[in-house]
């Protein structure tokens, strides 16, 4: 049973990294890569080690799948606050049909 | 105070990482979490005693939910933007103000807006949220800030402050 | 032998990765495909664990977490015109 339930989630996790690889690939700026696949990325990876934990339970493997799944979580957001913000300040643009920036104002 | 805060914390961590209970493991743990919170407890959070009150963690519960339901709905709406033809995208950096007042809800608000899939936060100064947004729906400030923000806004003001 | 379809599936995914990392027209596309290969390693730990059955495996998945973390942070560093020491 518990076999089978965390074959869904890790099915779930592998379909949404492919989501986000897909992303990677089709869209057209770095901000737009980042939405899509950053995000995404992490969730799949997110469900794939709660998959581990449901298949161990609560043994040392399934604790330590469990810890996993914040690290991951706080460690890939401000991995993409960072790159975000770096690739504004080196001075890369934005795709050309956006349609609003209000972050250019504080810049100067 | 805080220092004895943080030392509980990281010895809960150790506990849970390493899963077991003999002797050994207990003198080393509570030496790592002695060392770490004398070198990182001024850093820390000024009010820990936030940590003690119990009401806190029902709410931190209940958001947990909404927050994955909404990580979940989201991904789903990004999945399609990723994968129709035409692509629908429509992005743009835009501006937004928060009533939160201390540092650490407006960590969480900017990380739980990051999560979400569509937004990301830039930057943060003073009580504005620069964000990117990947389908920028209206033009009216009212409206996108409602949007963004008012899902996760009262329950963060309710557990952190 | 489903969960092994599923680790090519993975192992395909970061080969996307790499198409980024080598055809990207600036450098924070690089940097952004290595921090989603890096997540991506640790999924493909996840499975390895579960298909070889060695549990030690879940502990580099945790450290590699770690690592990239400050890898990409660094990176990120060098984006904005910084020192590194600063």
């Amino acid at each position: 049973m518990s076999d089978t339930i965390s074959l869904i989630f890790i099915i779930i996790g592998v379909v949404f990294d492919l989501f986000g690889c897909i992303g990677l690939i089709r869209l057209p700026d770095v901000y737009n890569r980042l939405q899509s696949a950053t995000k995404s990325v992490t969730l799949g990876t997110c469900s794939i080690l709660f998959g581990i934990f449901i298949k161990y339970g609560f043994s040392a493997i399934g604790m330590k799948a469990l810890i996993a799944i914040p690290l991951l979580f706080f460690a890939s957001t401000v991995a993409a606050h960072a790159l975000i913000r770096g690739s504004y300040k080196s001075g890369i643009k934005l795709w050309d049909k956006s349609v609003i920036d209000d972050y250019k104002d504080v810049q100067k | 105070m805080k220092y004895i805060t943080l030392f509980i914390i990281i010895f809960v961590l150790w506990l849970l990482i390493t899963f077991n209970l003999e002797t050994p493991n207990l003198i080393v743990g509570a030496l790592v979490a002695l060392l770490t919170s004398l070198v990182f407890g001024k850093s820390f959070l000024k009010d820990s005693k936030k940590f003690f009150q119990l009401q806190r963690y029902f709410w931190i519960i209940i958001y947990l939910v909404i927050f994955i339901w909404e990580c979940i709905k989201a991904n789903l709406d990004v999945a399609y933007r990723v994968l129709s033809p035409s692509m629908p995208i429509k992005p743009g950096i835009v501006k937004v103000k928060t009533a939160l007042k201390t540092d650490i809800g407006k960590t969480f608000l900017a990380n739980s807006i990051t999560m979400t899939p569509g937004t990301i936060t830039v930057d943060i100064i003073d009580d504005e949220f620069y964000i990117h947004w990947i389908f920028v729906s209206s033009k009216e400030p009212e409206q996108y800030t409602n949007k963004i923000l008012g899902r996760f806004e009262k329950y963060i003001k309710r557990i952190f402050e | 032998m489903i969960i092994n379809l599923l680790l090519y599936v993975l192992i395909g995914l970061s080969f996307c990765c790499f198409f980024r990392v080598v055809f990207g027209p600036s450098i924070a596309d690089r940097m952004v495909a290595i921090d989603i290969f890096g997540i991506l390693v640790v999924g493909i730990c996840g499975l390895m664990v579960l298909i070889t059955g060695r549990l030690f495996l879940i502990d580099i998945a945790i450290a590699w977490i770690l690592l990239s973390f400050i890898g990409t942070i660094t990176l990120a560093k060098y984006l904005t015109g910084k020192k590194l020491d600063e």
